[in-house]
């Protein structure tokens, strides 16, 4: 699930930063493979088909697959392949399914505020105070994290935020806290903090990006106009660096309201989120049918919203431009 | 009339090791259109810069009417600038590029517009305010900036090298309009340029620079006709140099010159400092002539032969060897109707004239 909505994401960055539909119908549609004309379009396709075919098997068929289970039903090991819209009714009629969707959302919400907030000062510092021959390496150790496994991290995470932990011990050591903290573990502020941290990469970048690509004389026209740094801030920086926040907060949401393991590891009873149900429903519970219909509502959730904040971004953009 | 604006005392300015700015002093009046002409590296755009804010001097002061600026910010001082960029915020319309500077007037938001239409109206922009800013081509972008910068009533206009981003005709077109619209709002502007026709067709005054230091400030003509060094003389224009010896020196020099023999120079022809021996002598290519065969010419007549030769249409441009000299100069010749030109190898005599020539000291 995290693997497929990392995907996506990355895909709908790509649309959104050439404004054009194009790359991701031709994924997708099948007419473009077969109109074939010429030679580049050959050489264009032969280019593309390694991935092509890739996506197709590993993404498109799966997708579908979900897509056909999710109005089948099955019966212990039986599959009744007979069509039904009962997944979804059940889906929609149990208040613990939409519990845990909404808990996703609302957690997915939660860490993409916080890391871009968080990430947008660490980019505009490498971006504005760092001299050109460091930014390479900055970058270099904003990637750190990553050198370590996902799962490796979360524990880690774990260790720091636990009741015997580090960050209690180092609290009642210091003669801050009195107790440990217990609001900090296996509940959903502890999967807002994981989260933020493992994501904290992917939104640096784009906005790192972004506010490479603002011309440093506009910075000094608003300065030469009368502006101060910080209404030179409100009025050109931040503006022209909303393309890279967007981009950033696509890359967040998406997978993040898919995270299985985190959830799993630190989030305790009232931290679980949607992934961890599908999971519950195709290997423990039996359900396939159900696992991908609520796997669907996923998705379909995160469409809605990812293409919402797209249309409200041109919309901004538009009305600046 | 001539009041001082800005005052440059010893202006230094250090990048490290390198020395931009050697120690520039420099008074530049109201209601000026002054220029700062020198090749890329000289310094010139840091010396703009410091005067708008956006470089510290490492030495010297910057005073804009009598006001030290050593703590005013950018933002605080009565200078705008036009970017060689011309810096036009993308994300707004032409309109709110225009008035970005008019946040904090006391103006009304009608008033605001207003200023606006006038300033676009000012640069002939009427009607554009809408326009998205991405939209806009090269001059019209130009315009913007001059708008922007304008509309706040600025007490100097920088402008960094803002025509060299056009092309030759609209750049003509935007040099008369900068000097007409410097003339209609009597501000001071100082203008940035590598291209010394340009510098010569709109300055009421010009500062040559090299290597950081000013090498020469006068008028344009002055600057023309009577360069104060070789390096100034070859960058403004074309200056053909013969070798020449000083024989002595009082109230007028006189001076043996390759190819064109003795010849008296007075005042403003050598710098003060001259001493006999080897120097160099310079002649722009225009203040000679090619006789034709009928011309009696005047006292000065040297015999010569073409050695090329490049026509221009309007011009032809000779390279010429004269007589009793190794040296090839460049002569051009406005091409009249009753006036054949010379092919390659033609023997033909060169007018020239003595007040024309400038004594440079090796």
């Amino acid at each position: 699930m995290c693997i497929l909505g990392f995907q996506k994401g990355t895909r709908l960055h790509l649309s959104l930063a050439r404004n054009s539909r194009k790359i991701w119908v031709s994924g997708l549609g099948k007419r473009s493979v077969f109109k074939i004309n010429n030679r580049d379009q050959l050489r264009g396709m032969a280019l593309v088909s390694p991935t092509l075919i890739y996506a197709i098997l590993l993404l498109a068929v799966p997708l579908a697959v979900i897509f056909l289970f999710s109005f089948w039903t099955q019966d212990y090991l039986t599959l009744d392949r007979s069509f039904t819209l009962k997944n979804y009714r059940e889906a929609f009629s149990d208040p613990l399914y939409r519990t845990l969707l909404f808990r996703s959302l609302w957690v997915a919400g939660g860490v993409t505020v916080v890391t871009v907030v968080l990430a947008f000062p660490i980019a505009y510092f490498v971006s504005f105070h760092v001299t050109p021959k460091r930014k390479s390496l900055w970058l270099f150790l904003i990637t750190i994290p990553f050198w370590t496994s996902y799962l490796i991290r979360v524990f880690l995470w774990k260790v720091i935020l636990g009741y015997n932990g580090v960050l209690n011990s180092g609290l009642i050591g210091l003669g801050l806290v009195d107790e440990p903290l217990t609001f900090i573990l296996y509940n959903a502020n502890a999967v807002v903090i994981t989260l933020a941290h493992a994501f904290a990469p992917f939104a640096i970048l784009p906005i790192f990006v972004s506010l490479e690509k603002i011309d440093r004389s506009l910075i000094e026209a608003a300065q030469d106009l009368g502006e101060s740094k910080y209404q030179t801030f409100r009025r050109v920086t931040l503006p022209l660096a909303v393309p890279g926040i967007v981009a950033s907060c696509l890359i967040v949401f998406i997978p993040t309201i898919g995270d299985y393991v985190t959830p799993r590891l630190v989030g305790g009873p009232n931290g679980l989120m949607i992934a961890n149900m599908i999971q519950v429903q195709f290997l423990k519970l039996n359900n396939a049918p159900l696992g991908a219909t609520l796997a669907v509502l996923a998705m379909v959730s995160v469409t809605v919203i990812a293409l919402v904040f797209i249309f409200l971004n041109r919309k901004y953009l538009r009305s600046r431009s | 009339m001539t009041k001082p604006l800005i005052q440059l005392k010893n202006v230094t300015k250090n990048y490290g090791d390198v020395q931009a700015l050697r120690g520039i002093d420099l008074t530049i009046n109201e209601g000026e259109f002054f220029s700062l002409l020198g090749p890329s590296g000289c310094g010139k755009t840091t010396l703009l810069r410091t005067i708008a804010g956006f470089e510290d001097v490492s030495g010297g002061t910057v005073m804009i009417s009598d006001k030290d600026m050593a703590n005013v910010p950018a933002n605080k001082r009565p200078t705008n600038m036009v970017f060689q960029s011309y810096a036009i915020f993308p994300h707004l319309s032409v309109a709110e590029n225009v008035g970005f500077g008019l946040r904090k007037s006391q103006m009304s938001k009608v008033e605001k517009n207003a200023a606006v239409d006038q300033a676009l109206s000012m640069v002939g922009l009427d009607g554009y305010g809408s326009r998205a800013a991405h939209a806009l081509s090269g001059g019209q972008r130009q315009r913007v900036a001059l708008a922007r910068a304008l509309i706040l009533k600025p007490k100097v206009l920088l402008l960094d090298e803002p025509l060299s981003a056009l092309d030759k005709k609209l750049r003509e077109q935007m040099q008369a309009e900068l000097r007409n619209l410097q003339r209609q709002v009597g501000i001071t502007f100082i203008l940035v340029t590598h291209d010394q026709e340009e510098a010569l067709i709109m300055s009421d005054r010009i500062a040559v620079m090299f290597d950081g230091e000013i090498a020469q400030l006068a008028d344009p003509q002055t600057l023309y006709r009577r360069p104060n060094s070789r390096q100034v003389a070859d960058f403004i224009g074309v200056m053909n140099f013969l070798p020449a010896t000083v024989t002595s020196v009082g109230d007028t020099v006189t001076a043996h010159v390759d190819g064109l023999g003795a010849v008296s120079l007075s005042g403003d022809q050598f710098a003060k400092d001259v001493q006999t021996g080897t120097a160099h002598v310079g002649i722009r290519p225009e203040t000679m002539s090619i006789l034709q065969e009928s011309d009696t010419g005047g006292a000065n007549v040297t015999a010569a032969v073409v050695e090329d030769r490049a026509y221009y249409g309007d011009m032809t441009y000779y390279d010429v060897r004269l007589d009793g000299g190794d040296h090839i100069i460049t002569i051009s010749m406005k091409n009249l109707v009753d006036r054949a030109v010379l092919e390659r190898g033609e023997k033909t005599r060169v007018a020239w004239n003595a007040r024309a020539l400038v004594l440079f000291n090796d």
